[in-house]
């Protein structure tokens, strides 16, 4: 179980680029965190990892793997402290391999760290497990002999390999074309459930939410404003912002593809609105959201959204 | 231009060694332009009953062989520091420029003439210099264009560089499908763009060539030995390096430190350039 | 070999013939009579007879240059009007000063400027960093002559430890004796190179740390030293290594202060003492082979990124 407890991320002698974010991700669980470009998902992710680039701190909040502080911890020091693992693929499969090493060394450094027992067979049964073909060949490549897809699944293997108890994957599929995507967003289900593993899985994408995601939690500006369970969020949003999202959506029954738009922009970091940081964009506000700390206000079913005004749809008759 | 021009001060500040650097140049410059009434003697007048005299007394830096006075000769020696530098950076903008935006614009032309430039560029570089010098015979025009020529090729090979990728930029594409001509691009966009690489290329090129200066006076085959330039102090008094090393002390040190604060320069100008150009001018 | 060598290889010849045609030009190009130019005014009309038959004065242009061309490739690089013996003699004399001196020089540049471009990059931003990268800015705006004349008067007429100038040949001394001859100038010619090669090293360390698979090697748990070492390191390397060609080719032609200064008898020296002898000849002759040693070495430095650099044979 990872537990994230208000987790504040900020640039030194600058803006907090994520302010008091809270979740947990159950084994065998996939949270789906959606929420624009800016909005500090890739931030929540390497702070989760120990991978904050220099001057980018955790100065807030804790990050707890079954009962264990891993918050400051890098990687290597939690090999070390032999703590409970975290493991994370990127966006770009085509930049986030060393390009002179083989698969086979990349993925035994990793084996050799977390798994010093290991016999040969491992890399072979990792690449295996992510169902990459011929993979006693494949060991052999570099990375710039392999496609996009399949450097995505040497990633995951290398991930797996430091058999973590939570995987983060931040947009692993946006580089890949539509049915390549299909098939590792398969995988990464279907791992999830066999290894019984976490998933942290980050993307613009809310269909790939509905499909993949047992739950959701929904980022603005920073801030988480909506978590929920995947079918009420899509049933009934309970934040305005992310009734907002679920409007764009092109709609498969009336078949129009509905160009909705939520007016204005997303905020940047250090210009973030007082009160509630949607409240600008806001077709609901009212004066008290424009200052002040918002409520939470709660649905069904463990849905939590923070808003003065939230959506309560009407049960549809 | 401006902007590349108004975060000097700012890097300045934030690197108070790139200010000595500025700090110094201006002082060349000031040395350069009133020569005359900062230095305390004719740079050529002899005095042998003062021969060798050590810094001190009436003579702030000391005298050399024939009693001339160093201070003084360093203070005009500033003149021609100035000089090779602008004319060799003159010489290499302004064939470079022309020869990279050219090489770019029409890629036929350019295979040919990138393929003269690596022709060049694979000869070592002060025997090139020192060829040229050969043909040309000795002087301070001849020294320039041989500096020149050297760094002709870098400035073709960074500007040609430059121009490839701000040729491929979506607005000059669009520019061009909307039927602007030629020369309009150029003018309009690729000259404005390119200016702080040329900028920071300039700079680098105006400190190499000091050094490439001096060691052509050094070799006797740069100014005329008559022009009290540094280098040509520094050849003068290199026999007396055990007797009265201050003497190459004082010319050697001008070098090195026009040198390091154009470095600097160009160094902080690097830092605030577009990073996309940033690893087209390195050295 | 595959196509790559043979299209790398192809280049590099086409580049020879074309810097060939120019340095064929250049005995034209000094006013006055080839001949003379090539004889010296003192030539008897005997040699200049002689020599306009051998190298064909009186064909055409083209003509001339393909005797030439065909001569030199048969090692034939005329005659020094100075020595009157054959140029190929008088550089292969200073050949080896010039060799050693240039070698000698690059293991000072590698053992000085790699590591402490590594510790720069390290230690970017903090004190170490900014110092070091100021003192390289220093050092590479340093002419060598000048730190080699401060360099004899402290540690070869001051403190005695070095001789200040000469080259006695392996042959005469033998041994490392004679290497002794070398620590001056070497350290002379490799300050403002050093300083090069360490920047450049400080700055693609930089470039690599900011590559995605860095952090991916991070993420796996390793260690941090093991990460810069074996991920970071081995990919700057690869920019470095590719400058070490350029620097030892340059410093060849560097050595000519450097070789004066230290009255080292190398090629250097041969080519500045020709140059006020107006013994062209040679000065040609040493401009073709040095420009034949860059393109070979650039060429080996390239072939060996297939070994270095995996992606290479793809393009
Ligand atoms: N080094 C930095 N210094 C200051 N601000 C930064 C730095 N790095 C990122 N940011 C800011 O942090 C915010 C969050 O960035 P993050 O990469 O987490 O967004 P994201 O939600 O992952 O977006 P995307 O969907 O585009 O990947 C952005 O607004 C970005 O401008
Ligand atoms: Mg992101």
């Amino acid at each position: 179980m990872l537990s994230v407890e208000n987790l504040v991320v900020s640039v030194r002698r600058g803006p907090e680029i994520v302010r008091d974010v809270s979740f947990e991700i159950a084994p065998g669980e996939i949270l789906g965190l959606v929420g624009e470009s800016g909005s500090g998902k890739s931030m929540t992710s390497l702070a989760l990892m120990g991978l904050l680039s220099p001057g980018i701190d955790i100065t807030g909040g804790a990050v707890r793997l079954d009962g264990t502080d891993i918050t400051h911890l890098q990687p290597h020091q939690r090999v070390a402290r032999n703590c409970g693992k975290v493991a994370m693929i990127f966006q770009e499969p085509m930049t986030s391999l060393n390009p002179v090493l083989r698969i086979r060394e990349q993925l035994e450094e990793a084996i050799n760290v977390h798994d010093p027992r290991a016999g040969p067979e491992r890399a072979r049964e990792l690449l295996d497990m992510v169902r990459i073909p011929d993979a006693g060949h494949q060991l052999n490549a570099y990375p710039h002999e392999l496609s996009g897809g399949m450097r995505q699944r040497v990633m995951i293997a290398i991930a797996l390999a430091c058999r973590p108890q939570v995987l983060i994957a931040d947009e692993p599929t946006t580089a890949l074309d539509v049915t390549v995507q299909r098939q590792v967003l398969g995988l990464i289900r279907e791992l999830c459930d066999s290894l019984h593993m976490g998933v942290l899985f980050i993307t613009h994408d809310l269909g790939v939410v509905a499909q993949l995601a047992d739950r959701v939690a929904v980022m603005y500006a920073g801030k988480l404003c909506e978590r929920a369970d995947v079918g009420p969020l899509f049933r009934a949003p309970l934040h305005p912002y992310t009734n907002g999202l679920l409007a764009c959506l092109p709609d498969p029954e009336s078949g129009n593809a509905a160009f909705e738009t939520i007016p204005g922009a997303a905020p940047r970091p250090g210009a973030i609105p007082e009160g509630c940081p949607f409240s600008p964009r806001c077709n609901r506000a009212q004066e008290t959201c424009r200052s002040g700390p918002v409520p939470e206000a709660h649905g069904p079913e463990r849905q939590v959204a923070v808003c003065h005004f939230p959506v309560r749809q009407e049960a549809p008759a | 231009m401006r902007q590349v021009l108004m975060m000097l001060p700012t890097s300045a500040i934030r690197r108070p060694i790139t200010a000595l650097g500025v700090l110094f140049l201006v002082v060349i410059v000031i040395f350069a332009a009133a020569s005359p009434w900062i230095a305390p003697y004719p740079p050529d007048v002899m005095d042998p009953v003062n021969r060798l005299l050590p810094p001190g007394g009436d003579h702030l830096m000391g005298t050399d062989h024939f009693g001339r006075d160093t201070f003084s000769r360093v203070v005009f020696g500033a003149r021609l520091a100035l000089l090779i530098g602008v004319g060799v950076v003159a010489f290499a903008l302004g064939t470079g420029v022309p020869i990279g935006v050219l090489s770019a614009l029409f890629p036929a032309l350019g295979r040919v003439l990138m393929r003269m430039v690596d022709v060049l560029m694979s000869f070592p570089s002060l025997l090139l210099a020192l060829g040229l010098i050969v043909i040309l015979g000795q002087g301070v025009f001849n020294a320039i264009l041989a500096i020149g020529l050297i760094y002709l090729t870098t400035t073709a090979r960074i500007v040609y560089g430059v121009a490839l990728r701000l040729k491929a930029e979506p607005y000059v594409e669009a520019a061009r499908s909307a039927g602007a001509g030629t020369w309009w691009i150029v003018t309009r966009h690729i000259l404005p763009n390119m200016i702080s690489p040329l900028l920071v290329q300039a700079s680098f090129v105006f400190a190499f060539a000091q050094l490439g200066a001096a060691s052509l006076d050094f070799l006797g085959l740069g100014a005329p030995p008559e022009i009290p330039s540094w280098g040509n102090m520094l050849a003068e008094s290199r026999i007396y390096i055990t007797r009265a090393s201050w003497l190459l002390l004082w010319p050697g040190l001008m070098i090195v430190l026009t040198a390091f604060s154009l470095n600097l320069v160009g160094d902080a100008l690097r830092d605030r350039m577009d990073p996309r150009f940033r690893e087209m001018v390195r050295r | 070999m595959s196509r790559y060598v043979i299209r790398r290889t192809g280049a590099a010849i086409m580049t020879l013939i074309a810097a060939s045609i120019v340095i064929f030009a250049f005995i034209h190009l000094i006013p006055g009579d080839p001949v003379y130019v090539m004889l010296g005014d003192g030539a008897t009309p005997e040699q200049v007879a002689a020599l306009r038959d051998r190298l064909g004065l009186d064909e055409p242009l083209v003509m001339q240059y393909l005797i030439w061309a065909g001569n030199a490739l048969r090692g034939d690089l005329g005659v020094s009007i100075f020595f009157e013996t054959p140029v190929t003699q008088v550089i292969a004399e200073g050949a080896e000063t010039s060799i050693l001196l240039a070698s000698v020089t690059m293991v000072w540049i590698i053992l000085i400027g790699v590591p402490v471009g590594i510790l720069a990059a390290i230690r970017q931003g903090t004190l170490i960093d900014q110092g070091l990268s100021g003192l390289a800015m220093l050092a590479a705006s340093l002419p060598t002559f000048w730190v080699g004349l401060y360099l004899i008067l402290i540690f070869a007429a001051g403190l005695g430890w070095f001789p200040s100038s000469g080259y006695p040949s392996i042959f005469e001394e033998g041994g490392l004796v004679n290497l002794r001859y070398l620590v001056l100038p070497s350290l002379a010619l490799a300050a403002p190179n050093a300083a090069l090669i360490l920047r450049l090293t400080r700055a693609s360390m930089l470039d690599v740390a900011r590559e995605d698979y860095i952090r991916t090697a991070r993420a796996k748990g390793i260690r941090p030293t093991r990460v810069v070492l074996r991920h970071i390191l081995r990919n700057a390397l690869l920019a470095v290594v590719s400058a070490f060609g350029f620097t030892f080719a340059a410093l060849i032609s560097e050595a000519v202060v450097t070789e004066t200064v230290f009255a080292l008898p190398g090629i250097g020296r041969t080519v500045v003492q020709s140059i006020l002898r107006r013994d062209y000849p040679v000065i040609q002759g040493v401009i073709l082979i040095t420009v034949c040693l860059y393109l070979v070495i650039n060429l080996i430095v390239d072939l060996s990124y297939r070994y270095l650099d995996p992606r290479v044979e793809l393009e």
